[in-house]
């Protein structure tokens, strides 16, 4: 008997219409758990490195996480997994909503597509019964008219649906996958379902899922539902820079809470340029609230899961849909408006799209600045209204529709301003690896968020930090006071660790913590993620926030008791070791080296070159990687991956003699 | 006939406030499983959110009786400008549709107020105060209630009719 897992994976061949339903190797879950965990494995063992995005032989996962479908709360994640046609390495955004359950419902972990249909289709799923659907009639639909569209069609008002827009149709590189009120938005997934001519999978599914022990499990799930509760009525205040983050529980409560004096001025408006210190006045205050309080008609969760950190949006003249998080600003922000009245204007259309809301307002925004500095010109503007809000929409519109100046925008800021050229390539300067990054330039040098932003394969930052307070809290009293309540810590050393850090003098960024502690710290920090991802579990209960409900000593308890799986933390942190190397050495088969390591150059003003290059080789050295950011052979070795060793050997990716030599 | 008394719990549900999640269905479905918590599956637990989230429907129905014969005539609801399928928010397990039955069996599924536990358990997961329990004391007719074995005899004999379920049993208690 399987427990927590199906056992199965749904193969689906597009380019032959084969459908397979296949057992998996029981084995897997004790060295990967499940979801990004299993998907690495498969996309190492069938993704080769001459594979490019939009080759047949690219495979597009969705995958549940381990513990979807049990009564974990928040257990609600689908990973979606493939290669990004925008930074050529894995991509693996994670959605919330339902579809990860229903999948587990209908029997299956996985569903594995590969090749291409040769007109467009959808996937249904129900049960046993899986179709290819022809899907001509919704071309062009957006991607939250599909969802609707498709229940209705198939008369299954409980079938969930995760579907793309005419941006992912048209493959923008920066396309998502859109799903209830949740998205998986990073690295341009949706392009690739598209490019594979897959307007969407609908499942439906009344199957059981099996416990282990799941009077234990239920005893555990009682003590999280007390913690939450308790901490609801009193969310926390040290160290929270605003409530909606870390204040209680749950992924960015950006519907609930109003207050967003620290998001707008503490975060770089426009291209990621001006930080707008005055701009939170009564007047703005005022507005923001009364238009937020009016749109909002429900707080909607995700399965199983009591936080509801989604609205639903009323807007007038709007279509309704789903938002959350912090979508709510980064378009007003990058296109320098005011009124948020703006915000559900815009999102409902790049929702309806399909389209990341990290990456898009700041490919807009860098076309407006381009515009302006006269590189992009009349010609290609032709037809733009000139108001801000006007500007942006139509931007929009150009790029889901890949039409005129859209075309190229729609390859994302590097490869536009690469094509566009006359010192385009300038206003490039928010990306990492590629990729649109958060919005935010600081003064001094973080050497935690250094390491995170230069090193994490998630290629985003607000998806690897968490556990670890964002800066030094102010006075020793405080920090005195926090350290109290934090069995969330996996070592007491890091109480001291905290209660040295400073805001300012000595011990203070960018010197302290040292590159050993920095090393500690975002090795935590990520190694949390990587579980969360493989059991798809909401980061919003474990990985993103300071002290959650779910944390590495419960963690293997909740899963030993859902899997039946006997498992210690050092059993648990061994496996989401074998899981990040394995990830690490996928990409560097890609490619990826210590020269892509680096945050934007103006990221910080004060920035310290030599002791970045300390503080990365420490960091490589503490995962057991080479000098170029490569998992040696011992490492692998010590983590049931020689075969990766191997394989990177025979690459010539690692050579004899180097583990020695730079490790 | 006598006149008796008896306790009446209730289960208010206050829509306006559910956020969807479908808490109520998960722990439902888990407690009613044999073993208990043995496995999961919301199809077959005896609360349903019925959900059309951009028509802010959140609509948790509880199983109610069953239904030996379909109504007479069928309800239709519009809310919001959207119309709901017939019967959508019906709580009695009646033949004209598949929910609140056992999806492999058929058989019936009906809310027992989670026997033996202090409150049912769908309101003790919900957070947002949508499910609320009460108890109350009321006087009403005594009468002979069937007990839930023959609720379910009741049903598939509706379903499939005396003959084939007679053979059934007759062939199983052969085997037996
Ligand atoms: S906290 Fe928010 S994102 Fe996380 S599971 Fe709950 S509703 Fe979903
Ligand atoms: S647990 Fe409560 S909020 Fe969640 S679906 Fe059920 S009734 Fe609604």
């Amino acid at each position: 008997m399987r427990y927590a897992e199906t056992g199965y994976n749904l193969e689906i061949d597009l380019s032959t219409g084969n459908i397979e339903k296949v057992a998996t190797d029981p084995a897997l879950m004790a060295l990967h758990l499940g979801g990004l965990g299993t998907d690495l494995k498969i996309m190492w063992d069938r993704v080769l490195p001459e594979t490019k995005a939009f080759d047949p032989e690219n495979l597009l996962i969705f995958s549940s996480g381990l513990l979807c479908g049990t009564p974990v709360y928040s257990a609600s994640r689908t990973v979606v997994t493939t290669i990004s046609p925008q930074t050529d390495l894995l991509a693996y955004p994670l959605m919330g909503g339902f579809l990860a359950a229903e999948l587990k419902y209908a029997g299956y972990d996985k569903v594995i597509i590969r090749g291409k249909a040769s007109k467009l289709v959808y996937i249904w799923i129900h049960n046993d019964r899986v179709e290819l659907r022809d899907a001509s009639a919704l071309k062009g639909k957006g991607a939250i008219e599909t969802q609707e569209l498709i229940r209705e069609e198939l008369k299954e008002p409980k079938a969930q649906v995760a579907a793309i827009g005419l941006a992912g149709e048209n493959k923008v590189f920066y396309a998502s996958i859109e799903q209830s009120r949740s998205s998986a938005s990073r690295l341009g997934a949706g392009a690739v379902m598209g490019d594979k001519n897959v307007k969407a999978i609908a499942v439906r599914g009344t199957k059981d899922i099996y416990l282990a022990r799941g009077d234990e499990l239920m005893k555990l799930m009682a003590r999280a539902r007390a913690f939450v509760q308790h901490r609801n009525a009193n969310p926390l205040q040290i160290a929270v820079h605003s409530p909606q983050h870390s204040g209680i529980v749950g992924s960015t409560q950006e519907m609930k809470y109003t207050d967003e004096s620290w998001h707008t001025t503490g975060f770089a408006w426009g291209n990621a340029r001006t930080r707008r210190k005055d701009f939170w006045t009564k007047e703005i205050e005022d507005n923001w609230v009364n238009s937020q309080t009016k749109a909002i008609r429900r707080f909607i969760s995700c399965f199983n899961c009591p936080q509801e950190c989604g609205g639903l949006i009323d807007h007038p003249g709007v279509p309704r849909f789903m938002m959350k998080c912090f979508s709510k600003l980064t378009y007003a922000m990058a296109a320098y408006v005011d009124d948020l009245d703006f915000t559900w204007k815009i999102c409902q259309r790049a929702f309806d799209y399909g389209l990341d809301s990290f990456s898009t307002p700041q490919v807009l925004a860098f076309a407006v600045e381009l515009y302006e500095a006269g590189i992009l010109t009349d010609a290609d503007f032709a037809g733009c209204p000139t108001d801000q809000e006007g500007r942006f929409l139509w931007l929009l519109d150009r790029v889901a529709r890949r039409e005129g100046i859209g075309d190229l925008l729609a390859e994302g800021t590097y490869y536009a301003a690469r094509k566009i050229g006359r010192g385009a390539e300038a206003f490039d300067h928010n990306t990492i690896k590629k990729h649109e990054q958060m919005n935010i330039k600081l003064g001094m040098l973080d050497p935690l968020y250094y390491l995170m932003y230069s090193t994490n394969e998630k290629i985003s930052i607000t998806q690897i930090e968490g556990n670890w307070p964002q800066g030094a809290i102010a006075s020793r009293e405080e920090r005195e006071e926090f350290i109290k309540d934090w069995p969330q810590l996996p070592d007491e050393k890091f109480k001291q660790y905290l209660l040295d850090w400073e805001p300012r003098g000595e011990k203070a960024n960018p010197f302290y913590p040292t590159p050993e502690i920095s090393s500690e710290i975002v090795d935590w920090m990520e190694t949390l993620h990587n579980i969360d991802d493989a059991l798809g579990l909401c980061a919003g209960w474990g990985s993103f926030i300071l002290k959650p409900p779910y944390h590495i000593h419960n963690y293997p308890q909740i899963i030993s008791a859902a899997t039946g799986l006997a498992l210690d933390e050092a059993g648990l942190k061994q496996i989401a070791n074998r899981n990040r190397n394995l990830h690490r050495a996928f990409n560097n088969r890609r490619g990826l080296r210590r020269a892509d390591e680096k945050p934007p150059a103006d990221h910080w003003k004060h920035r310290y070159p030599e002791y970045e290059e300390e503080l990365l080789t420490a960091y490589y050295k503490f995962k057991g990687w080479n000098n170029e950011g490569i998992p040696t052979k011992t490492r692998l070795q010590a983590l049931n991956l020689a075969y990766v060793a191997e394989d990177l050997e025979r690459r010539g990716i690692l050579t004899d003699g180097q583990d020695e030599k730079e490790s | 006939m006598a006149k008796m008394k008896k306790k009446v719990k209730t289960i208010t549900v206050n829509a306006d406030k559910c956020n969807g999640c479908r808490a109520c269905e998960i722990i439902c479905s888990s407690f009613h499983a044999t073993p208990k918590y043995s496995s999961v599956n919301p199809a077959r637990s005896r609360i349903q959110v019925v959900s059309h989230r951009l028509k802010d429907i959140m609509f948790p129905v509880v199983a109610g009786e069953y239904a030996p014969a379909e109504c007479m005539g069928r309800d239709k609801y519009i809310i919001a400008g959207k119309e709901y399928d017939e019967c959508a928010f019906c709580r009695a397990v009646c033949s004209t549709r598949d929910i609140f039955k056992e999806p492999d069996t058929g058989l019936p599924l009906k809310c027992d107020m989670c026997e033996g536990e202090d409150e049912p358990l769908c309101v003790q997961v919900c957070l947002n105060d949508v499910l609320v329990y009460e108890e109350r004391e009321e006087e009403v007719e005594a009468e002979d209630k069937p007990d839930e074995l023959e609720q379910s005899l009741q049903a598939l004999l509706d379903d499939h009719g005396l003959e084939k379920l007679a053979d059934i049993l007759a062939r199983m208690a052969e085997k037996a």
